[in-house]
Order: C-alpha cells, then sequence, then structure tokens
C-alpha cells in the first residue's frame, strides 16, 4: 500500500538522509528511530507531502503522492498540540471532524474522549488543562477519524505511564483491523512487531 | 456540517472567546477617523470634503491590524498543518477563514462607519453610499490581505511587511471606494465606481483563495 | 519506417529539450552569463553615448519647454524599463514557480533591485522636470502616481526575499507577490487614471505637444542603452547570486579558486 524509495531530503546546505526506503503493507508498523537532528520529523513532513522531497517518490496504492484519496486515508499527529485553547475537548473535536468533513455527533465524541481519559474535562477550556491531557484530546482523533494510515510523530511524549499503554493499545487495535502506522521515537515503543528505519 | 461553513464557525467561536481582538479593530477604527478633526480643524466644509477619503483609509488600516493574526494562531499551534493535510480542499478551508475575519474586522467597520460618517456631517444619502462602498470594499480588503498574510506567515517583521505588501494592492478598492462618496457628494451617479469595485471583489473572490494558498502550502515547508 | 522516423524526432525533441535544461542549470549558465555580460556592456555604452548625442545636440530646443525639457530622454526610457522589467521578473518568478527551475527564479530576484532603480530614477527625473514644468517639485499626475506605487511594488518583492532566510522559500513566496502584482498593476494604473481624471489633476501629454523625430530617436536610443545596461546588470547579479547559493558545491570551489 506505501512504498517509499530513493527520497532525500537536505535542510539548508545540510543533507539529513538520502536513499531512504521502506513499503508497509496492512497491518504493519514502521519506527523510525533516530538521535535528535537525524532527520525524523523531516521524514514524517515529507512522508505526509507538507514539504517537498529532494529526491525520491513515495506511492500510496501506487498512485503518487500527496493525492486527495491519500489526505482521506492518512492521519498525521506532529510535535504540535493541534488544539485550539480557547475551545473544549468536546468543541475541538468535533469542529476538527467538520473541518475534514466528517460527522461527528457529540455521542461519539464523548465515547472518544473518555476512551482516552478525559470524563469530566469534556466542557473545560483546553487552557486549563495540563500538557499531557492536551495530547490527549489530539490523541482522541484517532477514535474519531476513520484514517488506514497513521504516522505518528514523538506521539509517545508527554504521556504518562497510563496514556503510553493506552496508546499501544490503540496502535495495536488499530494494526489488527489492517490499519498502518509510521511511528517516530528514541525509545522502545510498547507496540509488538514492526519494521524499524534507523536514520 | 460542510467544511467550509465549518471552519467559518469555529474562527467566529474563536473569537467570540477573545473578544478583546475583534474589538482592538473596531476602536483603532473609531479613534482614527476621530484624531483627524482635531488633527486638521473642526470647519465643517472641509470636513466634510475629506471625510470619505479619511473613513477609508482608517477602514484599510483598521483592516490590516487584524490580518498578521488571520494565519499565525493557528500556524503556531499545528491546526493549519492539520488544515493542509486535511480531505477537504485547503482552497474551500482557506475561503472559510477569510469569511469569518470579514464578519469579525470588515462587517463592523461598515455598521460602524455611518455613525462615525456623522462625526464629518455626511448626510443621510451619503452615509447610505458610504455603508454600500465599504460593504462591497471590506471584503476584497480581507480576500487581498489574506494573501498577504500567507506570504509572511512566520517572517521576520511579518506585520511590517505584511503592510508594505498589502497597502498597494488596497489602492483600487480606496479609490472607488472613497471616489463613490466624493462623486454622490458632488451629485454624480455612482453606479460605475459601485460596479467596478463589485467587480474587483468577483475577480479577487477567485484568485485570492488560490493564491492564499499556495502561500500557505509554501509557509509550511 | 515511418515509425522508426516518429522515434527519431521524439529522440531529437527530447535532446533539444535537454539542452534547454543544461542552460537551466546554475552550473552552466554561470559561464554563459559571464561571457554575455561584456557584449551587454558594450552595447549599453554604445546605445548610450548615440543616445545621448542625440538628446543633448541634434534634438530641437522645445519652443514651450525650453532646454528644461531634455530631461525627458532619460525620465521617458526609465519609465518604460522600469514597467517592462516587473513584467519580465514576473514571468521569470513565475516559471521559476511553474517548472522548479532554480535559474529563473535568480533572474527575477536579480531583476528586481534594477527595476526599483528604474522606477526610483523615473520618480526622481520626474520631480526634477516638474519644477521648472508645473513650479512643484511633486504633482499628483497619474503616471507619476502609478510610478509610485511600482516603486512600492518593487521594494515590497525584495523585502519579502530579504526577509526570508531559506531560498527557496523566497523564490517561491516572492513569485507568488510577483504574479499578484502583475494582475494588479493594469486594475492600478487604469484606477489611478479614473482618479486623476476626475480630480482633474495636471497630466503632461507628450503625444500631443508635436514631438520632432529627432527627439523620438533620441529617446528610442536612450532607451536601448537602458534595455541592454539592465541586462548586463542583471546578468552580472544573478552570477554573484549563483555563487552565493551554490558555495557548498564543487564546481563553485573550482570556479572561485
Amino acid at each position: 500500500m506505501l512504498n517509499v524509495s530513493g527520497l532525500a531530503c537536505s535542510r539548508g546546505e545540510r543533507r539529513l538522509f538520502a536513499d531512504v526506503g521502506f513499503s508497509l503493507s496492512p497491518g504493519e508498523w514502521l519506527h523510525v528511530q533516530g538521535e535528535n537532528g537525524s532527520g525524523k520529523t523531516s521524514l514524517m513532513r515529507l512522508l505526509v507531502g507538507l514539504s517537498p522531497a529532494d529526491a525520491g517518490s513515495i506511492l500510496w496504492r501506487d498512485e503518487p503522492t500527496p493525492s486527495a484519496e491519500f489526505r482521506r486515508d492518512l492521519i498525521y499527529l506532529g510535535h504540535h498540540a493541534a488544539v485550539k485553547e480557547d475551545l473544549t475537548p468536546l468543541e475541538n473535536l468535533r469542529l476538527a471532524a467538520a473541518l475534514d468533513g466528517i460527522a461527528l455527533d457529540e455521542r461519539a465524541a464523548l465515547a472518544a474522549l473518555i476512551r482516552l481519559g478525559l470524563r469530566g474535562r469534556e466542557e473545560l477550556p483546553v487552557r486549563v488543562l495540563s500538557a499531557g491531557q492536551k495530547r490527549r484530546v489530539l490523541l482522541a482523533r484517532l477514535l474519531t477519524r476513520p484514517a488506514i494510515l497513521w504516522v505518528l510523530d514523538e506521539a509517545f511524549n508527554a504521556l504518562d505511564v497510563a496514556a503510553v499503554k493506552l496508546l499501544g493499545d490503540l496502535i495495536a487495535e488499530h494494526l489488527a483491523n489492517r490499519g498502518m502506522a509510521v511511528l517516530t521515537s528514541h525509545q522502545p515503543l510498547p507496540v509488538p512487531g514492526g519494521k524499524t528505519l534507523t536514520l | 456540517m460542510n467544511p467550509f461553513l465549518a471552519t467559518v464557525r469555529r474562527d467566529v467561536l474563536l473569537a467570540m472567546r477573545r473578544k478583546s481582538e475583534v474589538l482592538t479593530a473596531v476602536f483603532f477604527f473609531v479613534i482614527v477617523t476621530s484624531l483627524f478633526p482635531l488633527g486638521i480643524g473642526p470647519e465643517p466644509v472641509l470636513l466634510k470634503k475629506i471625510a470619505p477619503g479619511i473613513l477609508w483609509v482608517a477602514a484599510l488600516l483598521a483592516t490590516l491590524l487584524g490580518l498578521p493574526r488571520l494565519f499565525a494562531a493557528d500556524h503556531g499551534d499545528g491546526t493549519l498543518e492539520q488544515m493542509v493535510l486535511s480531505p477537504s480542499p485547503l482552497g474551500l478551508l482557506v475561503a472559510g477563514k477569510i469569511l469569518a475575519h470579514w464578519l469579525l474586522c470588515g462587517l463592523p467597520l461598515v455598521l460602524l462607519a455611518p455613525v462615525l460618517g456623522l462625526q464629518f456631517d455626511l448626510d443621510a444619502s451619503a452615509l447610505g453610499v458610504l455603508t454600500l462602498a465599504l460593504l462591497l470594499g471590506t471584503p476584497l480588503l480581507s480576500l487581498i490581505g489574506a494573501i498577504g498574510a500567507a506570504l509572511t506567515l512566520g517572517v521576520r517583521g511579518g506585520g511590517v511587511l505584511l503592510a508594505l505588501l498589502v497597502l498597494p494592492l488596497y489602492i483600487p478598492a480606496l479609490i472607488f471606494g472613497a471616489g463613490a462618496v466624493e462623486a454622490h457628494i458632488a451629485g454624480l451617479d455612482v453606479g460605475g465606481h459601485l460596479s467596478l469595485l463589485a467587480a474587483m471583489l468577483v475577480l479577487a473572490a477567485f484568485f485570492a483563495p488560490w493564491a492564499t494558498t499556495a502561500g500557505l502550502r509554501i509557509a509550511l515547508e | 519506417m515511418g515509425d522508426h522516423g516518429g522515434i527519431e524526432d521524439c529522440i531529437r525533441v527530447s535532446q533539444s529539450i535537454v539542452q534547454w535544461f543544461r542552460f537551466a542549470s546554475p552550473q552552466s549558465f554561470y559561464p554563459l552569463a559571464g561571457r554575455m555580460v561584456p557584449w551587454f556592456w558594450a552595447a549599453a555604452a554604445i546605445f548610450g553615448i548615440a543616445g545621448l548625442w542625440m538628446s543633448f545636440f541634434v534634438a530641437p530646443t522645445d519652443a514651450q519647454q525650453g532646454e528644461g525639457y531634455r530631461i525627458i530622454f532619460v525620465h521617458v526610457p526609465a519609465s518604460w524599463m522600469s514597467m517592462f522589467i516587473y513584467l519580465v521578473m514576473a514571468f521569470w518568478a513565475g516559471l521559476g514557480l511553474a517548472l522548479n527551475t532554480r535559474v529563473s527564479s535568480m533572474m527575477a530576484q536579480a531583476l528586481a533591485p534594477t527595476g526599483a532603480l528604474m522606477a526610483a530614477l523615473s520618480l526622481w527625473t520626474g520631480a526634477l522636470w516638474g519644477k521648472p514644468m508645473w513650479g512643484a517639485w511633486w504633482v499628483w499626475d497619474a503616471r507619476l502616481t502609478s510610478e509610485l506605487i511600482l516603486f512600492f511594488l518593487y521594494l515590497g518583492f525584495m523585502a519579502l526575499q530579504a526577509a526570508i532566510d531559506d531560498p527557496r522559500r523566497a523564490d517561491k513566496a516572492g513569485a507568488i507577490l510577483a504574479l499578484v502584482g502583475v494582475v494588479n498593476i493594469p486594475i492600478i494604473y487604469f484606477s489611478v487614471k479614473w482618479w486623476n481624471t476626475l480630480h482633474q489633476g495636471s497630466s503632461v501629454n507628450l503625444a500631443k505637444s508635436s514631438m520632432a523625430t529627432t527627439m523620438l530617436w533620441g529617446m528610442l536610443l536612450m532607451a536601448l542603452a537602458f534595455w541592454m545596461y539592465s541586462i548586463a546588470v542583471a546578468l552580472m547579479r544573478v552570477r554573484a547570486i549563483i555563487l552565493e547559493r551554490e558555495r557548498h558545491t564543487e564546481w563553485v570551489k573550482h570556479a572561485v579558486a
């Protein structure tokens, strides 16, 4: 489904990586490892189509990306909180879905927030939540937005032990449903199996 | 809900949670128009003559005041990235943001202008023309301004640069907008001015979201 | 046989395209530009000398304006060039955006200061001409006002490019601004003209004042001189930009060594 070959990226004059290639089939996940500054985030941004690659190709369902179909099948969670501080978790989730053109009723949104351990926080402005809780609001989108490919950049940062286990479970469930995931982290991840790519 | 309307709703909702940002532009508009008589002197004939120009220049500057924030907040917290990667066309979301900007920043100016026009002794029909011209012109300012806001997103000294890029492009709107009121006061027909403003608005509505989208993609690279 | 010929044609066409793109690479354009620069300087000097001679010694003294009118031999060509260079700049910038050819974006960047210089020269000579003509350094004449706005557009383009650190991003953002500017210039020009007639401002109409043929020749020669100068300077500047942007490559290290 996802075929990446010969990818190269440089920042200014510095070559970050070259000739990166991998492929993923349904049910598989890739762990991108590397030191700080090795280009993990840059690779994620190339992969999802936020920035152009110097060379190489990224094929999704044998079509070059970014295509409309790719964006429909993709969910990308980056370093940013990507939630609005002045809105409540519930509003954040429902408006994000509406922007993506997805109907999300209140019950489903609430269920996702409860699964992420935000019961009782759904009507508070995100501003008053802790960093870890903000992160959980963002992660709730994994439940409300149907997508095949999850690209999660340092998603395990700022999470407590329980949340790390929860996210691990969510990814495992997603893979069991023939989903795919690309994760970056410099620590071992609580998800079994998986390919590894070291930058 | 349609993604376009969802974006409008989201931005209006956000602005309502933080009313000070909307009110700043409105107060700015009021203060700037009130400063001119103090600087020029209270002579009614002169004030009436320069009123259209003053109100229009003040509207231009008030619109400019809110522009740097148009995309900066979404850029800062990462929601802009999510919009770019959204299955909805980015042009549609950008158009929604521009409409929201006009609703929050342009429309209050349109509604306030007749009241401020009274300070300059404009009669009722002139106030009507002024309001109509602003109603056609302020969306144009939001559309053109959005291009500048996208191009200067995350750039050093973005606010000042934005003014330098956008103000020259505002000149036709200023000429025809203020010109409509002046022509009316001089007893001339204003149909031509208003039609040209409307034509420019249509042109900008077609091209500006496209150029803004391209600018945003470049800014995120 | 027919098929065979078709394939050969294809190969020939693709080879000529490859040939074109070879010049689109900074490495091959740098020496090419270097070879062209002296020729354009020489042409600029020849046309300039001829144009100045024409405009100072051959063109007759104007009946109404006396000798002061001679500044139009600088003013008018500078105005023409300032407008023309904006179009050329937008063309190269747009080409760089569409085809991702780096040299065309660099060309656009190299042209901007020359265009701004021409606009500034046009404004300055306009003011010098205006003082004896209308008794004021500045009048809100439609053409002068448009020229002033064009000058602002150049400044905006250069300021935007200077403010963005990443050169590729600067190229693309500048290209969009230049294209938006090109769409707007006719609208701005038209609206300023309308505004000017509405307010009955003083406007100079050269076409109506009977211009001697020698005057026209002087102006044309000066325009050619300005044109050649602009090309020469833009090529020199593009060479400097190429060296700066490609300084980490091997060929630049060889070229400079």
